[in-house]
């Protein structure tokens, strides 16, 4: 009866698991289509051509660099603002604490509808035109509060103690940060910078608000082309972009078991 | 990466910080740029949203600020079939997102072993690649003719959802259904990650001891695993719902004229329509439905730090 209960329950993960990743699959299949029409949903028959020149659906490439600058710009931002506060956070005590924690959980806990749409009226007000330096400032806001979450868990993780040591063999505050604070809690850092990435390359909806037609992101590009047609080659974009989420998770993994290994 | 899975863990990590005295003034100066940002760029747009909302005119000749509250009646009459059914949709993908995340994370968690870690890299890496093209692929596996829909048919499961009115016409695309298992599907690992985190820290020593005492599986979920998982469960919802609610892209790539979510009225309403009053109101109505809502599940759930 235990064992029948054990591959159950095993089944129901592995199916779920499935769930999860049958899109993606689709996604790489059909990266090899050759589609009938405008539409790529129906399989037509193997071609390797969007794989060949993934720049050939006008305006993609563009839209791609777009999105991995500002992916970049926010990531950065974000990671350093929201590593400055979770050092705060988990390190600190001081008044106005739950203050603080409330204005970080907040922006998690607001669709992001509503923040698009407020900081389209914050700008209109400010008579600031729409474009790709209001995405970016979006972009940082939304994914700051992540990056804190992340470095913090890491952060109060740590023993005090080996700060203690490094300041017992006479480094200075700021040698201790440098050599022992910060490669301790740069797993955590590395995670956040990651997500921070990943959030905003994958944002359309505060994007949307903010956009202007000059401004196209890689989602809004997709999210245009639904409306008009799928080009394979967003497909290829797709298998591409898992193979590299896929490639970076496990040489993190790998990295953050061997020194598991050596502690 | 099991740092991502605690990262999202909400619940998680929250041990008192370092007791150490400090130079006081050192804590503020690490705040004062990322709450600097946030104050300005997440607090003051709420601020310009709800004055948005009591202004008068249009985007041609300007907004004059009137005070004028009888938007927010107008905007609740006319589209409260949009945000009753947003949030029904998303407490419907919350509730079966739980009841797919809990056996996987669970299993993940306690059971995996030396495939715990490929199992939390399968369950991150669908999260890192792009949500429409994701949802994209589900009109692919939808559609007319394909495996899935071939299986609905020959078990006739298709008649029990027309009967439930969640597809029409004997297809499953463009449909409360289409819709409702793309939300569930694309918050998925929202709910796995913070529910594995709790899970992980689970002693198996507690199942065991409940099993010598005579609690049967069920017996022990509900009394021991269950009440131990309550805050990845809490984390997990919060981090399901909420955006589910807001979401428009599942309601308008996989849905109908039927399906419409409060999120794609707003949408159109500020970028097409140029209603500005009408769509701020409605997107200051639905933050304070959630924050409202985020609030009393809080307290009855009793969780306290959630960041």
């Amino acid at each position: 009866m235990t064992w029948i209960k054990r591959h159950l329950l095993a089944f129901a993960a592995l199916a779920v698991l499935a769930y999860l990743l049958i899109p993606n699959l689709v996604v790489a299949i059909f990266s090899f289509n050759d589609p009938r029409g405008r539409y790529n949903y129906e399989w037509n028959e193997f071609s390797a051509a969007a794989w060949l020149n993934p720049c050939g659906s006008p305006g993609l490439c563009e839209a791609l660099g777009l999105s991995l600058r500002i992916g970049f710009i926010a990531a950065f931002v974000a990671t350093v603002l929201g590593t400055l506060v979770a050092f705060a956070l988990g390190r600190h005590r001081f008044r106005g604490r739950s203050g603080t924690n409330l204005l970080i959980f907040m922006p998690m806990a607001t669709p992001e509808v509503v923040m698009g749409s407020s900081l389209l009226t914050l700008f209109v007000m400010a008579g600031i035109p729409s474009g790709a330096v209001n995405i970016t400032i979006a972009h940082i806001m939304f994914c700051l509060s992540f990056v804190v979450v992340a470095v913090k868990a890491r952060v109060s993780s740590l023993d005090p103690r080996l700060e203690e040591a490094a300041a017992d063999l006479g480094a200075n505050p700021f040698q201790t940060f440098l050599r022992v604070t910060l490669p301790l809690a740069a797993p955590g850092i590395a995670a956040g910078a990651l997500l921070a990435f990943s959030l905003s390359f994958d944002d359309y909806i505060i994007t949307n608000f903010n956009a202007s037609p000059s401004s196209i992101t890689f989602p809004m590009y997709v999210w245009g082309a639904a409306q008009r047609g799928t080009p394979v080659e967003i497909f290829v974009v797709g298998t591409v972009m898992f193979l590299i989420a896929l490639t970076v998770v496990v040489i993190g993994q790998m990295l953050s078991s061997r020194r598991d290994r050596k502690a | 990466m099991p740092s991502v899975g605690a990262a999202l863990g909400g619940g998680g990590a929250t041990a008192a910080p370092a007791q150490r005295p400090r130079r006081n003034w050192v804590p503020y100066a690490l705040l004062l740029p990322g709450l600097l940002w946030l104050a300005l760029f997440y607090a003051t747009p709420m601020v310009t949203l709800g004055s948005q909302s009591l202004q008068e005119g249009n985007v041609y000749d300007g907004f004059v600020f009137t005070g004028n509250l009888s938007v927010y009646p107008q905007a609740l009459s006319e589209y409260w079939p949009q945000l009753l059914r947003s949030l029904g949709y998303a407490a419907t993908a919350t509730f079966f997102g739980l009841l797919l995340a809990y056996p996987l994370a669970y299993f993940m968690a306690q059971k995996a072993g030396r495939w715990k870690n490929i199992m939390l890299i399968l369950v991150i890496a669908p999260f890192f690649t792009s949500f429409l093209i994701r949802t994209l692929a589900w009109r692919i596996i939808l559609s007319d003719g394909g495996v899935v829909s071939d299986f609905f048919e020959r078990t006739g499961l298709i008649n029990l959802l027309e009967w439930l009115t969640l597809t029409t016409g004997g297809t499953l695309l463009n449909s409360k259904f289409a819709v409702m298992a793309g939300l569930t599907y694309n918050f998925l690992p929202f709910m796995i990650l913070p529910l594995y985190a709790a899970l992980e820290r689970l002693d198996p020593r507690y199942m065991e001891a409940a099993r010598d005492l005579y609690a049967s599986g069920w017996q022990t979920f509900r009394h021991v695993i269950w009440p131990l998982s309550l805050p990845g469960v809490v984390a997990g919802t919060l981090l399901t719902f909420i955006p589910a609610t807001g979401d428009y892209i599942n309601s308008r790539l996989l849905g109908n004229t039927q399906t419409v979510m409060i999120g794609q009225v707003i949408d159109s309403l500020f970028l097409r329509v140029l209603d500005y009053p009408q769509a701020a109101a409605l997107s200051f109505i639905l933050l304070i439905m959630i924050v409202t809502l985020v609030a009393l599940y809080v307290r009855r759930a009793g969780t306290e730090e959630l960041v």
